[in-house]
């Protein structure tokens, strides 16, 4: 591999003239470090490097560390192109500041999602190394007065090997902040790679063990309160009236305010707000609300399904192959409401004065985070400041066009400006399965037919749910001919060879708020192709692995991730048996974010039904692995995190209301149901996609093959309805 | 005012009685390693040692803990906390690291007692231990490794 990958490198230079506009040699001088250090000024080469005169580098991360490892993948760039040792290497979470830190693959706005923060800083974070490297060589070249090609680098130090002279980074820090910015810097060929692709430790290990990690609510500000909300018992709901005087009578409790989202009890802890919270007396109208139960809504779903919907991929003539396949198929999947329902319940800290507001939060959406404020406060968008935590988990939450919690948070803030506090937003567990934005519910009607010889002719997908983009800012953009792309992906491109294709959608209007979770449509898409293509390959009498294999002779990653799975597991040899249970092997293959991934399935199945998943082997291309271990990571949690959903959750109505409150009613997985995980990464010179919603897609559909093969029943609804798979 | 015994040392806090030790902790003390996730004592996020045993501390009233030897996260410090921490960062086992300081006092306690454990072991005292990134198997591992350095 060589340095010409073109991944994003137009939206790279477009972005570099921006940058270059707003780029600043700033000085800067800690107090009582001048005197004692060669140098005192901190070197400033760009938006994302710091190289203090102490010699320690500290990178600048424009996304939000919500685990994925974007505090590790991303330096992990720049201490390759700057030559920095490891430990040197300090991360700080960039301001909000859409014109120096937007995602490149969405335009003018910050934030993370779409497993994009590798792919997007890939060469941004390079060259910002390069680049600096470049001013550090330049100015030791003037010092010693050398030619600076000459010159090379090694763990933080700029040499000179004739003269064995030697000098660290920061002690030229000072001199290499009035060097020229080079506008065309060489990036290291990857032969060269001393960091990426090899193995190295995450910087937040230490702090997340310890317990000395700063989540958004450990926050502790002098003078701050805590505001805990009474929502609305269905969407849509009013307060029409409110006694707030048990609250108010409370120890701690300092005031009541009404904000759009509810009310609110502000108190000088969290526990004083929420007995004030347990005390408020709220009479609701529900004239609005949304009222639905999941039943009925299923049945609406299940009625449009013999429905055409709107095209979003036709090839040939899917009816009239079907029609005359003489072996035909058909099967209905269905996919519930899921919460995301992160560890660290939503929160944050917003201090609001006249002309500013100042946010503490794990945001994974500054840009929209910062317009909301700034719309609520009634002030310009550069008069918020966001300061990004860590976030303890997300999956997509707090990637809200709405920007809930930022909103309830800031109008709190607002209502309360009397009492001159910041003010800590704290949700609880309960709110956060009651609040919404729930990866939508689908059905999916599918139907093929196979020829003589076995081979698919005819395939059509008919998909019901729920528009996440309909009604936000981005629908213009991403809405296109009445079909929203999140809807269908993984569908709508299905990558299997056959001639006849049809898939169409509905976007019934449901008023539920809905919202991206780890790997968005793919989530049910996935599973309704690859459960599906695993009937055909039965019908066809075909082994399902070498089915697939054949359909994807001309999808070289997918084949190569497949071919890779089913040889790591073994799949040629049977399944070793094990006394008093039933056991079988899935597999399934599936592209998302540009990266792909295979996964073959082990279980057990005991007499009553209930069942293990013993072992998942995975193998994944994501293009060049910046760091295998984390690549490895994200794979294993995302296993875990798609069995978590596909074995236990749903979050369902009954008249509007969710009636799941909390880990009993909404369960997790748990260790005792963890899978050995073993990940395979498919070499590659490539440039690097991301890992971190990828891994779940295929686990799901590739247990579900497993069941049956271990079982003969077929499961095509989630969460698992384990009484199905009893013996008979 | 009430007396507890936190890491050590002995504290006086002005709160109601009935107030969660977890909160306590948090708010008053400023201890905030101790997570808030469920409020239940359904996820393990909030564990502590209550005189040696994982409690969980969004469900223990502060008046129950009085006068009795409080373990947090930050104060996690004999020979079993010191070899899982360290087993921790070496297998690099958190992601987003909410839950883990409360993995780690769950852990702690079968170590203290248990230098051999099991996979069974560890799934029976992790098992009130949500980690919604999905990281046991490193969790597992993390775990053996410490009880094999302990034995070292």
């Amino acid at each position: 591999m060589d340095t010409t990958i073109d991944l994003g490198r137009r939206d790279f230079l477009k972005a570099g003239a921006a940058l270059g506009a707003g780029l600043t040699i700033a000085f800067y001088l800690p107090s009582g470090l001048a005197a004692k250090l060669p140098a005192a000024t901190t070197f400033k080469p760009n938006a994302f490097i710091r190289v203090a005169p102490d010699g320690s580098v500290t990178v600048i991360v424009k996304h939000l560390e919500m685990g994925q490892g974007v505090n590790t993948g991303l330096p992990t760039l720049v201490a390759e192109e700057l030559d920095v040792p490891w430990d040197k290497i300090r991360v700080e979470s960039a301001p909000a500041d859409a014109t120096l830190y937007n995602n490149l693959q969405w335009g003018k706005m910050q934030g993370t999602g779409g497993s994009s923060s590798m792919a997007n800083s890939y060469l941004q974070l390079r060259r910002a190394g390069a680049t600096a490297r470049a001013m550090l060589i330049a100015a030791a070249a003037d010092m010693w007065k050398v030619d600076a090609k000459s010159l090379s680098t090694r763990d933080g130090m700029v040499l000179h090997a004739s003269s064995r002279r030697k000098a660290g980074y920061g002690q030229l820090a000072e001199s290499a902040a009035t060097m020229p910015v080079p506008q065309d810097v060489a990036l290291k060929p990857a032969r060269d790679f001393k960091y990426i692709g090899k193995q190295f430790k995450r910087t937040d290990a230490k702090a997340k063990s310890n317990g000395s990690a700063e989540f958004a609510g450990d926050l502790r500000l002098p003078g701050m309160l805590t505001a805990v909300l009474a929502r609305p018992p269905s969407f849509g709901a009013r307060a029409a009236k409110v006694r707030p005087d048990k609250a108010l009578a409370l120890p701690g409790v300092r005031a009541v305010v009404e904000v759009p989202r509810g009310v609110a009890v502000i108190a000088a802890d969290f526990w004083a707000a929420k007995k004030g919270r347990d005390a408020l007396q709220i009479e609701w109208d529900e004239s609005a609300a949304e009222r639905v139960s999941s039943a009925e809504l299923r049945q609406r779903y299940l009625d449009l399904l013999d429905k055409p919907g709107t095209v979003a991929r036709n090839e040939g003539d899917a009816a009239t192959a079907f029609t005359a396949a003489p072996t035909k198929f058909e099967a209905r999947f269905e996919f519930p409401y899921l919460a995301h329902a992160p560890m660290e319940p939503l929160n944050c800290v917003v201090h609001l004065k006249d002309d500013s507001c100042e946010i503490w939060a794990g945001s994974q959406s500054q840009t929209s985070d910062q317009a909301t404020a700034a719309h609520i406060a009634g002030l310009k968008p550069e008069q918020v400041f966001i300061h990004t935590t860590f976030a303890g988990g997300s999956f997509g939450r707090r990637a809200n066009p709405a920007s809930d919690y930022i909103a309830e948070a800031v109008s709190v803030a607002r209502a309360t400006r009397h009492l001159d506090a910041p003010i800590r937003l704290m949700w609880t567990r309960e709110d956060d399965l009651h609040g919404g934005f729930y990866r939508p519910m689908f059905v999916h009607a599918l139907s093929a037919g196979l020829d003589a010889e076995g081979s698919p002719v005819a395939w059509s997908q008919r998909i019901v749910g729920q528009s996440i983009l309909a009604g936000t800012p981005f629908e213009s953009a991403m809405v296109k001919d009445g079909i929203d792309r999140t809807s269908v992906e993984g569908a709508a491109n299905l990558a299997y060879a056959i001639p006849n294709l049809h898939v169409d959608l509905h976007s019934p209007r449901v008023g539920i708020p809905v919202l991206w979770w780890r790997s968005v449509g793919h989530t049910h898409t996935a599973f309704a192709t690859e459960a599906f293509m695993d009937e055909l390959a039965l019908a066809a009498k075909r082994d399902p692995y070498l089915f697939r294999r054949d359909l994807l002779a001309q999808q070289p990653r997918l084949k190569g991730v497949l071919e890779l799975a089913a040889d790591k597991a073994g799949w040629s040899k049977p399944l070793a048996e094990k006394p008093g249970v039933r056991r079988g092997r899935g597999i399934a293959v599936h592209e998302s974010f540009h990266t792909y991934v295979a996964e073959v399935a082990e279980v057990s199945v005991r007499p009553d039904g209930s069942f293990r998943v013993d072992r998942v082997v995975c193998a994944v291309d994501c293009g060049l692995a910046v760091n295998p271990d984390q690549v490895r990571a994200q794979m294993e949690g995302g296993i875990g995190f798609a069995l978590s959903a596909a074995r236990h959750s749903a979050i369902t109505f009954k008249d509007g209301r969710v009636e799941q409150a909390n880990f009993d009613s909404y369960p997790l997985l748990r260790i005792s149901e963890m899978p050995q995980v073993e990940v395979h990464i498919m070499p590659s010179e490539a440039a690097p996609t991301g890992v971190g919603e990828p891994g779940v897609p295929p686990l799901a559909p590739a247990v579900a093959n497993a069941l049956f093969a271990a079982t003969g029943k077929r499961l095509r609804r989630l969460p698992f309805e384990t009484a199905e798979l009893r013996s008979a | 005012m009430l007396s507890l015994i936190v890491n050590g040392k002995p504290r006086e806090v002005d709160v109601a009685p009935d107030t969660p030790l977890l909160w306590v902790l948090r708010d008053t003390l400023g201890l905030t390693g101790t997570k808030f996730g469920c409020g239940e004592a359904l996820c393990g996020a909030c564990t502590v040692h209550l005189n040696g045993a994982p409690v969980r501390a969004c469900k223990t009233p502060v008046s129950v803990a009085a006068g009795q030897k409080i373990t947090t996260i930050e104060g996690a410090s004999g020979k079993a906390a010191q070899a899982l921490l360290q087993a921790w960062v070496e297998l690099d086992v958190p992601q987003c690291g909410y839950c883990q300081p409360g993995q780690i006092m769950s852990a702690t306690a079968l170590l203290t007692h248990n230098h051999r454990p099991s996979d069974a072991d560890i799934d029976a005292a992790l098992d009130g231990n949500l980690c919604r990134c999905a990281t046991y198997q490193r969790i597992r591992a993390a775990v053996h490794h410490a009880a094999a350095k302990m034995r070292a």
